[in-house]
């Protein structure tokens, strides 16, 4: 079964039940725990480029041409990556098993 | 030369758009046309051959509207993720951030870290609920439970201007980079542009667009991960000798190592990041790729294997960057007497494939780039056709009472005119410095369709009023301070001193936007006010679980 178009009733139902709300609630602090801390690093690592270039320009050790900012590039991009990572696992073990649970409840 | 040089780059890197920025001056700076390399013609004239075929193949099921704009919802989370990669890993990265890193060292590597942090946003804040919500383009999303005329008018035009800033600055990039490739003559090649990429979107929709992206997608990131494989097999595996040699071969010394110059205050620091954030979660070509899947949950995927070869794809361009310097900057048979690179500093990355794997793999690298560029323009011409056909002349001139055959034969004939219209921008800016147009359009991005799309999506206050005053603020500041910044002031019209000092408009662009649509919203005592809240809720469910009705 299928519905035509979400109305008031199945507004209703769906706004009382919990388990969308825990959706709704475990998705943004998820969503937000994520990009504001990536976009603080990623903000952070432009200015540190305009108020400390010496800090990212030091070599990684005496006497090499490697500097510390090339590691922090590389940390960066894994971090990224690890984030959505982190993010889609999420997603798929746990929001797709609430929506699936809340489209069930209204048929029922 | 140098400087003006740098700042193409700068502007060009920051696209998604193969080659946009390349102000032809600086590419033609090198010298004479390039020498016509059989092999790279031949590699080309396979590529084209293929993506005919594709298109040919994809013209067969291209039935319905859904098929045109959206490839019926059959393409999968891993083919939209190298899709999605395809748009991203652009002539723009492969050519424009390896030269940057060739001219400036680390400076370079911003634009590369960039490049990467729009994904996780886009996955986390935009992805799903776009999927969600919308069918065909992003219009559908704004104006769901906002005013169907005026924003899907609005959001035409955010498209629009994106498009065709993009379009002007890639067919000049394109055609000269063609003309020292394979010494084809300017404007044969930007004719030859037009053409393929009209063939390609009007009869092969985006399931013509999408493959022919996938293909090239596929061919770069083997041509570039294998170029940085060459580079570092020739280091012996090891980073400090690449790195050392390279200061060997800068100018500056081990100062390529270190980070400065290029960004001096923190205002233009922080403008440029929202740049990157914000402005490709505002492209249309990103954008509609949404639609392309089934659901949300492949929407999430394509995200996460996007961000997996971008990743990859961008620490291979790292290895390019600093591999010229080290292998090419200081042999002579790639220089001019003035020692800058033969078909200008942009060629780097071509250089070094000639250095490391022979006329071959110069062959197919040319070729490659090219096939990059065919690509990225098909997606904007495919966006710009979805918004003409289903915003503007269904649903604002037509009120939704058009067929879809009527539809489809404004789809199918808007490509065409709009591939017109680039050939002839394309001769008519010949020669121009379109460096700005690079900035702007990812500023637009940014300024317009990005805080309508976000605020739309996440504030219940958003009204129509609202969303199209902060949306025409973003598009006119946005405008405005790139006109009156260093790139037109100063490079284009030629005053000595620029009045907006920073390259990137996007903090105030964006400030302004969102401050004006949340201003022009909460003031909103309308009854259209009170119908844009109260649809809200409704949406809200539906961005959160999907369309239960599908």
């Amino acid at each position: 079964m299928t519905f035509r178009r979400i109305d008031s009733d199945i507004e209703k139902r769906i706004k009382a039940n919990p388990k969308y709300h825990e959706l709704v609630a475990r998705r943004a602090r998820l969503s937000w725990g994520l990009v504001i801390p990536l976009c603080l690093l990623y903000l952070g690592y432009q200015l540190a480029v305009v108020w400390a270039p010496g800090v990212l320009g030091a070599p990684i050790a005496e006497g090499m041409v490697t500097t510390i900012g090339i590691p922090v590039v590389f940390v960066i991009i894994g971090v990224l990556m690890a984030a959505t990572g982190v993010y889609v696992w999420r997603a798929n073990t746990c929001y797709d098993r609430l929506i699936a649970e809340i489209i069930e409840d209204l048929h029922s | 030369m140098r400087r003006r040089f740098f700042l193409s780059v700068m502007a060009l890197a920051v696209m998604a758009a193969p080659v946009p920025a390349l102000a032809s001056g600086a590419i033609t700076a090198g010298g004479a046309r390039g020498e016509t390399n059989p092999i790279a013609i031949t590699m080309f004239l396979a590529i084209v051959a293929l993506t005919l075929l594709i298109t040919w193949w994809a013209a067969k099921r291209t039935r319905s509207a859904s098929d045109f704009y959206a490839a019926g919802n059959r393409i999968t989370g891993w083919q939209n993720g190298m899709a999605i990669a395809g748009d991203f890993m652009s002539a723009a990265s492969f050519l424009g951030i390896s030269a940057a890193i060739y001219m400036r060292g680390y400076d370079g590597l911003l634009f590369l870290i960039g490049s990467v942090m729009v994904w996780p946003v886009i996955l986390f804040l935009i992805a799903e609920r776009l999927r969600n919500l919308g069918t065909y383009t992003f219009a559908d999303v704004c104006a769901q439970r906002l005013k169907r005329a005026p924003m899907r008018t609005m959001s035409a035009c955010g498209t629009l201007a994106v498009v065709a800033l993009y379009m002007i600055a890639q067919m000049v990039g394109a055609g000269a980079l063609i003309e020292i490739l394979f010494g084809l003559d300017y404007s044969y090649a930007v004719i030859m542009v037009g053409v393929l990429m009209t063939v390609y979107v009007s009869f092969g929709g985006m399931i013509a667009t999408t493959w022919v992206q996938i293909t090239k997608a596929i061919l770069l990131f083997i041509g570039g991960v294998v170029l940085a494989g060459l580079v570092m097999v020739h280091v012996g595996f090891s980073f400090e000798t690449l790195f050392s040699h390279a200061a060997a071969n800068y100018p500056g010394g081990t100062s390529v190592m270190v980070p400065g110059g290029m960004m001096k205050d923190p205002i233009s620091a922080i403008s440029m990041g929202l740049a990157f954030l914000f402005g490709p979660a505002g492209l249309p070509h990103i954008l509609i790729r949404f639609f392309t899947v089934p659901d949300a949950r492949a929407a999430r995927k394509s995200v996460l294997y996007a961000t997996g070869i971008i990743s990859i794809f961008q620490i291979a361009i790292l290895i390019l960057g600093f591999g010229a310097l080290a292998l090419i900057a200081a042999d002579p048979a790639y220089l001019t007497a003035s020692g800058q690179l033969i078909g200008g500093q942009n060629m780097a990355s071509v250089h070094l494939a000639h250095a490391v794997g022979g006329n071959l793999f110069l062959g197919f690298i040319s070729a490659v780039a090219f096939a990059t560029i065919l690509a990225v323009v098909a997606g904007l011409t495919l966006s710009a056709a979805s918004t003409v056909a289903h915003d503007l002349y269904a649903n604002v001139f037509r009120h939704g009472t058009a067929s879809e055959r009527q539809i489809m034969r404004v789809a199918k004939i808007t490509p065409l005119v709009i591939g017109i219209i680039a050939i002839l921008l394309g001769i008519l800016f010949k020669g121009q410095n379109v460096a700005f147009m690079a900035v702007l359009a990812f500023s637009v991005a940014a300024s317009i369709n990005f805080p309508i799309l976000f605020l739309a999506m996440y504030w219940r206050g958003l009204t129509t009023r609202g969303a199209v005053i902060g949306g025409f603020a973003g598009l006119a500041t946005a405008a405005v301070l790139v006109v009156l910044s260093k790139v037109v002031w100063v490079d284009v019209i030629g005053f000595s001193q620029a009045i907006f000092p920073y390259s990137y408009p996007t903090l105030f662009s964006m400030l302004a936007a969102f401050s004006c649509a949340w201003l022009f919203s909460v003031t909103d005592r309308s009854e259209r006010a009170a119908k844009d809240r109260a649809g809200f809720d409704v949406q809200y469910i539906r961005s959160q679980i999907g369309d239960i009705t599908r």
